[in-house]
């Protein structure tokens, strides 16, 4: 019912093959099979022909420019089974279509471009599987980046961090075929370990409405699942490779999909990336290669009355990082500001050597849902995931290939929940989580450990709903609470305990003193409570306008309250805080929306204020006998971030279509009315799109991305200078200037076997090999950002 | 002295390893008991500490001169934790005299405290000692060399002018490029040590 036309303009992009010198019209009806009122929204697709549509408000649909002969459409909506009708079309045709309403299978059954919202009210962006296949050889953070208000922290280009609306890190959840990753998302190096390719269903909430995937999203979450599978007799698979000039490589990814009329299916899906050296328009970047391996195997059976499902994924990568971020201290920092130059520049090489990460995530799940008529649906879930983290530093000697940091984090999910959908017209859900999660800190590093050993228990209830009050209005709401308990074993150095003043307040944790050290035992609990209002109201002239207000509260991740010590891979000494407390997120949000066919907008304007908010800055210099180290220390304070996602599209022929797109973000510490560090500067993408049906599905596009300077920072901060023995400004804070970016891309569809089953695509991205710097780049301290790159992608469907 | 380090490291692997096993228990077991709805699951082993080894906490100069020993010291017992090095000096110098120096490196996180001069001198040639001086001190020479003649740096010379102050800046790289041009940016490597002292020449 809702989106419809924001499907349509989806399809219309989707939308491909018009054979020539066909001129007929099918006309249909779509109707619930109960009572007879129309279904809008439902999505029609021709089969094999790649063409489709939504139904309208008055539940019909249209397809022009047909050729006379037999046709098989897949009728699919949110609330409703797919069906397949064939139909001969001579002249113009139309088709009644009656569906089975209220089978609400609705997460069993979505199909591709199908956007269901997550929340009634709250700001959500959807990738469609065009722009996920645009991204295939690159990360989740880099294709989440094409919607407004969505941008992300890099250290390089690939550790990529999803930032939504100036949030980023444990604020973000990512929900990974509905499993909370448990990824050590509190790391600012540390990219979601998730394949693109595996799940490549993929949406945004903005803020934490979505109550029932977790309490603490307090920046949004990010949903990732399978594209649905059809219940019908089938092997379909789909191979994707994507060959890169900058970084020399590419990757490839093949997915294989065996389903039954029964509902039982098994889906296979592999990746493998190679990245050799970046490069920047003037230089190569010594040893920022990738290696990325992916599996993800499921099997499960979806029927209308009860189905299961079990899932295991696995990903690897081993991300090089940049050699000239290597750094010794302070003064090898400033040294690196003031050059402008990376200091170390090699040949090409696809070898990663250290500094470098290696990561693996294993994760598992098993999940059984049962209907109960007249009542609702339940849903059971175990999930299991292991993450294993190495980061190697340059390390000399007997250790110079033992990593520096060498992490496994162990989660058990199990949870439960219940959705009542047997009244017309109000959906319940409600639903309740476990949650055991063991971190060990290997201790054969020989290096002291940042994060220490813990095991942690969450459990959390949640109860949400939905009512339509009327056709056009509907409100949503929903309050979840959430417990969770962290009991840590932590070595400190002694005189950081006694410096933190931890020696008056937190004696009774130490167990044991090995005199410079001591061993202890902090245990914190956290209640949080969150809850979430809103409305959507459909004004009936293709606008709906949307407000919603999120309450929200997030405890402090391990990073946040025990880290103590020197960071090797960034040189720096990071500092948490026992004494931190869970923040509280206030956010209103109103989202304003018309989707016309010819044009549409979005104006979404937001303002978070988050009470004890915790953030990460630089804050000092301290020294050692290895020189001066910048101090990073986490501290609370009192923010709000103000912001506006707008965007507007114009269909000027229906050849040719705009896209524009604006995001700013004003973050504020307002305790100091010091601005937040951090905060993504404001952005402004325009792109142009030219498609030709009837020349292979030609699609020329032409993309601009203007990134504004940020001019709102904190203070650097001023440190003494070993080296030049006197005190020196470390630009630490600076932004780099403003930088516009031009990308290019190509893509045409051929038909091999099928019908426009070869899809070829070439994207140029930084077309005029622009020196630029990222203000949201860790490393940009070092060296530029990418230059240009010429990428091929080829996609076949089989 | 090595052959005792390696068998600690091996006792340690040891312990270490048994904790690995055990951690991999305690995962089937938190499995069994979720399974089961029991979130009853405890920790009671407690993690190894890490004492990081190659640790160099002082550096120990000695200027001498006929008739004149200055000492230069520099200590930081707690690494990257919030206290600075001690910086000491012992005395002045006199104005336009050549003095040979000496460098100690200590681990005095041991009892009793590591010599790390022998490791430096051991492995010489991947190790080597970089100065720099201004004001009062003008200029310093290399006294020692490697297998190959390269510069070291454990023993030196530096000259002072007149009187006044004056700044020695004191860099140790580990893995530097040998030969190289006397300059960190030109030998790389990684910082073992970097101090400056400030002495006054009278």
């Amino acid at each position: 019912m809702k989106y419809s036309v924001i499907l349509l303009f989806v399809c219309l992009w989707g939308s491909t093959s018009i054979a020539q010198d066909c001129k007929s019209i099918l006309l249909g009806d779509i109707i619930d099979f109960h009572d007879n009122t129309h279904l809008s929204g439902a999505k029609v697709i021709i089969t094999g022909k790649n063409k489709q549509t939504v139904s309208n408000e008055q539940g019909k649909f249209r397809f022009e420019k047909l050729c006379d002969g037999v046709l098989e459409l897949e009728i699919s909506h949110p609330e409703c089974t797919s069906q397949f009708v064939t139909l001969i079309i001579r002249g113009d045709t139309y088709k009644k279509i009656l569906l089975e309403h209220h089978l609400e299978e609705l997460d069993e059954v979505k199909v591709t471009g199908t956007i269901t919202n997550n929340t009634s009210s709250a700001q959500e962006g959807h990738l469609s599987l065009n722009e996920v296949e645009k991204y295939s050889g690159n990360s989740l953070g880099d294709a989440l980046k094409s919607l407004t208000g969505v941008s992300s922290l890099n250290t390089g280009a690939n550790i990529v961090k999803p930032v939504i609306q100036g949030l980023m890190g444990s604020r973000v959840l990512i929900l990974n075929n509905n499993v909370r990753m448990q990824d050590m998302e509190w790391g600012e190096e540390h990219a979601p370990n998730v394949d693109i390719n595996a799940n490549q269903d993929i949406s945004v909430v903005k803020g934490a409405a979505a109550l029932e995937y977790g309490g603490d999203a307090i920046g949004g979450v990010i949903i990732m699942k399978p594209l649905p599978i059809v219940r019908t007799d089938s092997l379909f698979g789909k191979t994707q490779t994507n060959l890169f000039s900058n970084g020399r490589g590419g990757n490839i990814t093949t997915s294989l999909t065996k389903s039954y009329n029964s509902g039982l299916f098994i889906k296979g899906q592999g990746s493998f990336k190679k990245l050799g050296d970046l490069e920047t328009p003037n230089y190569l970047l010594t040893n920022t290669g990738v290696q990325e391996k992916g599996v993800s195997i499921s099997i499960g059976k979806r029927d209308f009355l009860q189905g299961w499902e079990a899932y295991y994924s696995f990903f690897d990568s081993d991300i090089g990082i940049l050699r000239a971020s290597h750094i010794g201290n302070v003064d090898d920092l400033i040294q690196s500001i003031n050059s402008q130059e990376p200091n170390v520049i090699n040949d090409f090489s696809y070898s990663i050597d250290q500094p470098k990460q290696e990561v693996t995530h294993h994760l598992g799940k098993l999940q059984y849902y049962r209907r109960f008529e007249g009542l609702g649906k339940l849903n059971v879930q175990y999930d299991f995931q292991k993450n294993n983290r190495l980061e190697y530093d340059i390390r000399v000697g007997a250790d110079a290939n033992k990593a520096s940091l060498d992490l496994s984090l162990t989660t058990h999910s199990i949870s439960t929940d219940f959705q009542f959908d047997s009244k017309d017209g109000l959906k319940v859900k409600t639903g309740l989580l476990g949650r055991y999660q063991i971190n060990f800190a290997n201790p054969d590093t020989g290096v002291r450990r940042l994060i220490p050993d813990y095991n942690k228990y969450d459990l959390g209830a949640f109860g949400v709903a939905e009512y339509r009050l009327k056709d056009n209005l509907v409100f949503d709401a929903g309050i979840r609470y959430d417990f969770s308990r962290i009991n840590a074993k932590k070595f400190y150095r002694t005189s950081r305990w006694e410096e933190r003043g931890y020696d008056e307040e937190f004696s009774a944790i130490v167990l044991e003193d090995l005199g410079t050290q001591l061993l202890t035992n902090p245990v914190f609990e956290f209640h949080n409570v969150s809850a979430t209002t809103g409305f959507e109201y459909d004004s009936g002239k293709e606008t709906k306008l949307r407000f919603n207000y999120s309450m929200a509260q997030r405890a402090p991740n391990p990073s946040e309250l025990f880290s103590e010590g020197l960071h090797h891979s960034a040189a720096r000494i990071e500092l948490g805080d026992l004494r931190i407390k869970s923040e509280t997120s206030s956010k209103f949000s109103l989202s304003l929306e018309k989707n016309s066919t010819n044009w549409g907008y979005t104006l979404a304007p937001y303002l978070n204020t988050i009470n004890d908010f915790i953030l990460l800055e630089p804050t000092a210099v301290e020294f050692t006998i290895r020189g001066a180290f910048p101090v990073w220390a986490y501290r609370q304070t009192n923010a709000q971030l103000i912001g506006i996602d707008a965007s507007v599209y114009n269909n000027w022929t229906s050849r040719i279509r705009t896209d524009h797109k604006f995001s700013w973000v004003r973050g504020t510490d307002i305790s100091t009315d010091i601005p937040l560090i951090n905060m993504p500067p404001a952005n402004f993408n325009n792109s142009i799109f030219y498609r030709n049906p009837t020349w292979r599905n030609l699609v020329l596009g032409l993309e601009s991305m203007y990134v504004f300077e940020q001019n709102r920072f904190p203070d650097n901060i001023f440190v003494f200078s070993p080296e030049q023995q006197e005190e020196v400004e470390l630009a630490i804070n600076t932004p780099p200037a403003a930088y516009h970016l031009l990308a290019m891309d190509i893509e045409t569809s051929y038909s091999v076997r099928n019908k426009n089953d070869l899809k070829v695509g070439l994207r140029v991205t930084n077309l005029l090999n622009t020196s630029y710097r990222e203000y949201l780049n860790r490393l940009r301290y070092f060296v530029d950002d990418l230059g240009r790159n010429i990428s091929l992608r080829i996609i076949y469907n089989y | 002295m090595k052959r005792i380090k390696q068998v600690q490291k091996q006792v340690k692997m040891k312990t270490i390893k048994q904790v690995q096993k055990q951690a991999k228990m305690k995962t089937t077991i938190a499995l069994l008991s979720i399974g089961l709805m029991t979130l009853s699951c405890s920790n009671d082993d407690d993690p190894i500490a890490v004492d990081e080894e190659e640790v160099i906490t002082t550096m120990n100069i000695t200027l001498t001169a006929a008739g004149n020993t200055v000492t230069l010291s520099s200590q930081d017992l707690d690494g990257d934790g919030p206290n600075a090095p001690e910086l000491d000096v012992s005395g002045t110098l006199v104005a336009n005299t050549v003095y040979a120096g000496s460098i100690e490196l200590l681990n005095e996180t041991e009892t009793p405290a590591e010599d790390i001069t022998l490791e430096v001198a051991e492995e010489d040639d991947e190790h080597q000692f970089f100065f720099n001086v201004s004001g009062s001190l003008t200029g310093f020479d290399y006294t020692d060399t490697d297998e190959d003649n390269n510069p070291i740096g454990l023993s030196f010379t530096v000259a002072t002018g007149d009187a006044g102050t004056g700044t020695l800046s004191v860099t140790l790289r580990h893995e530097p490029k040998k030969p190289n041009d006397g300059t960190l940016a030109d030998a790389g490597g990684e910082t073992d040590i970097a101090q400056s002292f400030t002495v006054t020449v009278e």
